[in-house]
This record gives structure tokens, C-alpha cells and sequence, in this order.
């Protein structure tokens, strides 16, 4: 009961809501900065110039490399073109990356938030223009505290208008991925795309500039579910950015009584250039997306206080708590978790790999008419008729031959083209379309009670070197019935 | 009634003044824009139901300022499918039926036509798809009375069967036991020799008179060996497809008092490229020739 009491007494001063803090974020340079810039520069670079990117497959077909093209149901990847019936490999890819992450992240920590997340890169963007624009930390917070000046507002509306115009290009680009890029530009300056084009990068837009402008860190806190689980991916023998808390501690700064103090100055570096403003000293948290920005931070204090560098640095809790007893321990990168994550890994590629490669080039059904289910001949023979379907998914039109085995006799006809029976008939398929035909076969079935019998459609794409069967169903009188 | 209004001393906010046996509220409202929002959705519905129809009256309704119609969209799509399809019947009509056959597009527009119109007029009789029933042909093997090629599938379905039509084909079996032409005996034995054919049990009678009685009586039409004739159309005898039954008894009931089934003449109802799109349908099904 005291525990309750305890509580009530701590809740009323215990708000349940925090208002934003407004993160101002300061200019650092340093290896860990030009890594994090280079990262940046080369994924925006693919963003926004993969859609122009040319693959020639031919006439009649996109030529761009990658083009996720929703309105014919088709996707282009590279040398793959994906029909929905393919989408599997697609979850084969999320599966990979999803794992690939799990194993980065039980390694190296939470390097995907810090360095290669579109809501890090696009922000970091954003935070480069509004220090291009508005200037370093100090300048921007003592300018956002003084009353409004046509200067302030001159500055301000030169910030959006440029987040505004890099969150346009952001949306732009996305349609890019669904719509031949040259010719989306052109329509949507024209007025001539699709109204979902234009809503689509009127959305993209906003939400970009919304996310990287404003909601920045909030999104990583509060929006994604990411940090929410990494908990589960790593642990003590993970590489995370970590204050040395052992040789920092007491942190203070009085000249004269340097022994009393460890290496930490406490002059809050760290904090000022952290993009989602928190403390590293005060241990691995939620917030903290792995970046690193502090270390080089920390670094220059180091430096100008003649103390050893890397206070702040990439290192295991478990080698930390090794240091801080004075003791040495080794890395310990390969570890159960991480050989499971990599044999899933292995295990995922290889199936996604073998997905690829013996993906079917065509595909064939034959569909039974629903009436008649036969017709007698002349001769005392039976006729079926079938629809089949037989998907070209290559580049080039084909020809196919079918036959059919498992019927005494078998003719084939393809009624709406020509009446000539022969024992195989020939298709002609233009590239990447589905050809629908009608069938006639026809034969002596056997004598069976139930008058059903299997047959086998075996089409041949001679040029190709590729057979492929469907078994369907023959219906004839049966004897049962037969006087 | 509010009574009294007081600020919480922790969070610094008026509570609402209401008090329920000790429990107090915070006034808290909505954030202002969330409000305005709610407004402009207001604003925004008041509009769109002055342009659009939407307040219903006793007999009739608000159109809106638009003049906006679901069913008038909806008719404008039809009239416009209507004078596409219009446009390829109007094509299929000037073109003889062997050229529609061998032009895949027209040949698209015939068979979708084809089809439905098959579905509402012929199938009563001649079943989905042509799938036959007694009396009525099926329409798929390869057994054709009047003839299977496009231009005589074509001909039968214009001018029909024993029909009003001056130009209807036209036949006409005797009634060889209803009208004494020939007695129940040998009736008995000229089924015989005729079930034969296609593997029915003869019941005793004399065979070889029956052969002869066929080729007296019956052979003119349906051929010496039973082949059948299309000039009178006359069905195969010697084939294992059978219009009225197959059994004995069939065919001495066929033989007695024949049955002969009559086809409209669908030039009276249907015009000539909506005939033409039936028969590449019905020539489609498997039976052409």
C-alpha cells in the first residue's frame, strides 16, 4: 500500500504530456560528418536520377530501367520485367531487406536510421538549406527568439521557399517511378498528365515538406515503429555510438582541479549537434538514431583540451563495462544471433535468387467449356472444346505448338482461326500479351463408366527450347449410358 | 450551470466549474483549427449540395446548379458504346461473310455480338452454346443438315426452316406408317436396317427386306448407304449423331410419323449484320466447315 501512496504522491507533479522541445541542431565537421554527407549526396543522387536511367528492351515496350508501371500491371526491373503473378518475388525482396536490417542492426547498431533512412537524408537536407539560409545554431535561435524584422521574414520565406521547391522535386521524382519520366515532366507541365499524378506529387510533396521540415526527430520518436523494436535486434556485443562514461565521469570543467574531474568538459557539444537533441552520456536510448555527429563533435573539445580523442566512440556496452573494470574484452561480431540472422539471409537470397532464375516465361491454362461438355461425331468420336491462355511474358513475339497426349486420335482445331483439324495446332503470341484462343479437340475417348478421362496439353516453344504441360479433363458419354 | 471555474493548480488550466462528487474537469477544448476545419466541412457540404442533386421532395428533387446525373452519365457512356458498336455493325453488314471471318478485328466485334445474340434468341432451342437437345441440332459436331460452311450457316439462319419465308429451306418426310405408305412390319424391318449403322440390336425382323424397303422408300433422300443429303436436308443415316433418338423405337416412331422441326426466319427480326455475326459465331462453335 506505501508503494501506491508513493505513486500518488509523485503523479500530480508528473505531466503525461511533453510539449517539443525545438531541436537546433549545430554544424560539425569530422570524419563521421563527411561519411553521413557522402551517404546522403549518393542516395539522393539515385533517387533522382535512377528514373532517367534507359534499358532498351525493345519496340513497343518502356525503355526506362526501372519503372513500376501500376497502370498495365507491369513491373520493369532492369533486365526482369514482373507480372502480378510474380509479385511473390517482390515479398521475397521486403523478406531480404527486412532481415538484412535485422543483421546490420545487430552488428552495427541502428546505422540504417543514422546514415540511409529517407527521413534522415531528406531531413539532413533540409537542416543543410535552413543553415545555408538562416545561419549556425546560436544565430537561428537568438533571431527565432527576437521579434519579426523584414529581414527575419525575408529569410524565413527563403527557407520555405526552397524546402517547397526540394519537397516538389522529392514528389516529382516519386511519379518518376510510375510513369515514363520524360514524358510524366512533359504532360505535367503541359497540364496534360494524370489527375492522379498531380495529386500524387501534391501529396508527396506536402508530406516531404511536412516530415523533413518540420516533424524532423518527431518522426523517428513518435511515427516510426523501427526504434520501437529495436530493442530486439541488439545487444550488449552491438557497435553503437556510446559515451565512455568510465573515463568521462565526474564530467566538470574547473582548470585547477583536473584530477577531480574525468575527460568530460561538460560543455554540451554533443547535445547541440545531436539531430534529435538528446544526451548521449545519458546511455543507449530510444531517440538516439546512431549517427555519430556527436563523436566528432566531442572529438574537437577533445582536441582543444589536449585530452585523448574518442570520449564519444563506436563500442559494445559489454567491452565498456570490460574498460570500466579495467579489463580488455574482445569483439565478438559473429555471434548466435547474428549467424542466424546471416544463414536466414543465405537461405532468403537463395531462395529469392532461384525465384528469379526459374521464372516462367509462359504460362498456359486450359479451361474446359462449361456447355457442352461434349459433342458426338459422325464417326461415333467425341469433340471437347477448351479456352486456353497462354501468357508470352518475354520480349519478342512467340510461336508455341501445342499437341495433346492421352486421347486416342487427337485432333486439334482452333475454330475461330481456321476449321483444319491436325494433331497439333500453332499459336502466335505478340510480345508480353496474353493470347486467349479456343480449342476444339476431338478423339476416341475410352470407355469409362464416368465417361471422364484425363489428357495432357503439352505446348512447345521450339525456339526457346522450353515444354510445358496442363492436364485437364475429357468428357464423353461414358458407358454407363452408352445402349 | 457551471458554478465554479478554478484553475488547477498543477497543470494551470480552468477547469470546466462543474462538479460531479468531488471530480473536476479540464476545460480543454478543441485546437482552434481542428474547429475550423469542422467548419469548413460544413461550408463545404452546403456547397456541394446546392451544385449536385441532393434534397429529395414530394415529386421530383433538387437537381443542383450543375445539372449534374448519374444516369445521364451513365447513358452517355451507353449511346456512345451503342454508336462504336453501330459503326463495326454497320462495317460487318457491307462485308461478305468470308472477308469478315479473315479480319480479326471485325472478326472480335462478330463473335462478342454473335454470342450474346445467340444467347437470346437460339439457345431456347439449340442450348448454351449450341450444345443440341432432341429435335433441336447441336450446333458443334459435324453433322449439318442444310450445310456448315459460313455462307449456308448463314443462309439457314436468314431465312429460316420450313418457316414463313418464301426462301426458307424446305423439306418434307412422309408419314411412311401414318399414311399407309409402308406397314408396321416392314417399318420394324427397315429400322433394323437402318439401326444397324450405329450398332442398335436388331429384334428379328427380316433384315434384307428392310434393306431393300430403304433403298426403295428411303434412299432418293437419305442416300444408298445412308449418307444423307444437304439438298433436302436430309439427316445422315449412317452416323452416330441423331436428331429425334437413337433407340429402336425412335426410329419406327420417326419413320410412322416423322417429326420435322421448323426454324424461324430471322431476317424478320434480326437485320443482316447481326444474322452475319451469328453465323461466325455458330460457325466458331467447332462444327464449320
Amino acid at each position: 500500500m506505501n508503494a501506491v501512496h508513493d505513486l500518488e504522491k509523485v503523479t500530480p507533479n508528473t505531466s503525461l504530456y511533453a510539449n517539443r522541445a525545438k531541436v537546433y541542431t549545430k554544424d560539425v565537421y569530422g570524419p563521421v560528418r563527411t561519411a553521413k554527407s557522402a551517404i546522403m549526396v549518393f542516395c539522393l543522387a539515385v533517387y533522382y536520377t535512377l528514373p532517367w536511367l534507359r534499358w532498351n528492351r525493345g519496340p513497343g515496350v518502356p525503355d526506362q530501367a526501372l519503372l513500376l508501371d501500376l497502370w498495365h500491371e507491369r513491373f520493369y526491373v532492369f533486365g526482369f520485367v514482373l507480372w502480378p503473378q510474380d509479385i511473390y518475388l517482390l515479398t521475397g525482396l521486403l523478406i531480404l531487406g527486412a532481415i538484412s536490417l535485422f543483421l546490420v542492426t545487430s552488428l552495427f547498431g541502428r546505422v540504417w536510421c543514422g546514415y540511409t533512412c529517407p527521413q534522415t537524408v531528406w531531413t539532413d537536407l533540409f537542416m543543410t538549406v535552413e543553415r545555408w539560409i538562416e545561419g549556425d545554431r546560436n544565430t537561428r535561435m537568438k533571431r527565432d527568439a527576437a521579434p519579426w524584422s523584414w529581414n527575419k521574414l525575408g529569410l524565413k520565406l527563403a527557407k520555405h521557399w526552397l524546402w517547397f521547391w526540394i519537397a516538389f522535386w522529392t514528389g516529382g521524382a516519386w511519379m518518376m517511378y510510375f510513369v515514363d519520366a520524360p514524358r510524366v515532366v512533359g504532360e505535367f507541365w503541359t497540364l496534360r498528365a494524370d489527375p492522379d499524378v498531380y495529386f500524387f506529387t501534391f501529396l508527396f510533396t506536402t508530406t516531404t515538406y511536412l516530415l523533413a521540415g518540420w516533424a524532423r526527430e518527431q518522426v523517428c520518436t513518435y511515427m516510426c515503429p523501427w526504434p520501437r523494436f529495436q530493442s530486439a535486434m541488439f545487444d550488449e556485443q552491438s557497435i553503437i555510438v556510446t559515451y565512455q562514461g568510465w573515463r568521462g565521469e565526474p564530467r566538470g570543467h574547473a582548470r585547477n582541479t583536473v584530477e577531480k574531474f574525468g575527460d568530460c568538459v561538460d560543455c554540451d557539444a554533443c547535445v547541440h549537434v545531436c539531430p534529435t537533441g538528446i544526451d548521449i552520456r545519458d546511455g543507449v536510448q530510444m531517440e538516439c538514431i546512431n549517427c555519430g555527429l556527436c563523436i566528432d563533435a566531442c572529438n574537437h573539445v577533445m582536441e582543444k583540451m589536449d585530452r585523448e580523442p574518442w570520449l564519444i566512440t563506436w563500442d559494445t556496452l559489454a567491452r565498456q563495462k570490460a574498460k570500466a573494470e579495467g579489463r580488455h574484452e574482445k569483439l565478438h561480431l559473429i555471434r548466435p544471433r547474428s549467424a542466424i540472422y546471416v544463414a536466414a539471409l543465405t537461405l532468403c537470397t537463395a531462395l529469392v535468387l532461384v525465384g528469379f532464375l526459374t521464372k516462367s516465361t509462359t504460362t498456359l491454362s486450359v479451361i474446359h467449356d462449361r456447355a457442352p461438355m461434349f459433342v458426338r461425331l459422325k464417326d461415333g468420336g467425341i469433340r471437347n472444346a477448351y479456352t486456353v491462355k497462354i501468357a508470352n511474358k518475354t520480349q519478342r513475339a512467340a510461336t508455341y505448338v501445342m499437341s495433346v497426349m492421352g486421347l486416342d486420335g487427337a485432333k486439334l482445331s482452333l475454330p475461330e482461326q481456321n476449321t483444319t483439324l491436325s494433331p497439333s495446332v500453332q499459336f502466335s503470341i505478340d510480345a508480353g500479351v496474353v493470347g486467349a484462343f479456343r480449342v476444339v479437340l476431338q478423339g476416341q475417348p475410352q470407355s469409362r463408366p464416368d465417361g471422364r478421362q484425363d489428357v495432357n496439353f503439352t505446348l512447345t516453344n521450339a525456339p526457346a527450347g522450353e515444354s510445358m504441360h496442363y492436364r485437364a479433363l475429357f468428357f464423353s458419354p461414358g458407358s454407363e449410358k452408352e445402349n | 450551470m457551471p458554478t465554479k471555474i478554478e484553475k488547477d493548480a498543477v497543470t494551470g488550466t480552468e477547469t470546466t466549474g462543474h462538479d460531479w462528487d468531488g471530480v473536476k474537469e479540464l476545460n480543454t477544448p478543441l485546437p482552434s483549427w481542428w474547429l475550423y476545419l469542422f467548419y469548413a466541412c460544413i461550408g463545404w457540404a452546403v456547397v456541394m449540395c446546392l451544385l449536385y442533386p441532393s434534397v429529395p421532395g414530394i415529386s421530383g428533387y433538387w437537381h443542383g446548379l450543375l445539372g449534374y446525373s448519374t444516369r445521364a452519365e451513365a447513358m452517355r457512356g451507353w449511346h456512345e458504346m451503342q454508336g462504336r458498336h453501330a459503326d463495326a455493325m454497320a462495317q460487318i453488314t457491307k462485308t461478305p461473310i468470308e472477308q469478315v471471318a479473315k479480319d480479326p478485328v471485325l472478326m472480335e466485334t462478330a463473335l462478342t455480338s454473335g454470342r450474346s445474340t445467340f444467347a437470346n434468341n437460339c439457345q431456347p432451342c439449340h442450348g448454351q452454346n449450341g450444345s443440341g437437345r432432341v429435335g433441336y441440332p447441336a450446333l458443334g459436331d459435324d453433322v449439318w443438315l442444310w450445310g456448315g460452311k459460313l455462307a449456308d450457316i448463314e443462309t439457314t439462319i436468314t431465312h429460316g426452316v420450313r418457316s414463313a419465308d418464301p426462301l426458307a429451306r424446305q423439306s418434307l418426310m412422309p408419314s411412311f406408317g401414318a399414311d399407309n405408305i409402308l406397314n408396321p412390319a416392314e417399318i420394324q424391318s427397315v429400322a433394323d436396317y437402318v439401326g444397324v449403322w450405329w450398332g442398335v440390336t436388331p429384334e428379328g425382323t427380316n433384315v434384307a427386306a428392310g434393306a431393300k424397303l430403304f433403298a426403295d422408300n428411303c434412299a432418293a433422300c437419305h442416300g444408298d448407304r445412308g449418307q444423307g443429303s444437304r439438298d433436302f436436308g436430309a439427316p445422315p443415316l449412317n452416323a452416330h449423331v441423331h436428331l429425334y433418338g437413337e433407340t429402336r423405337n425412335d426410329i419406327v416412331a420417326q419413320v410412322t410419323h416423322p417429326r420435322m422441326g421448323v426454324m424461324p426466319n430471322w431476317n424478320a427480326r434480326l437485320d443482316t449484320g447481326t444474322i452475319r455475326s451469328v453465323a461466325l459465331y455458330v460457325h466458331s462453335l467447332g462444327g464449320g466447315e
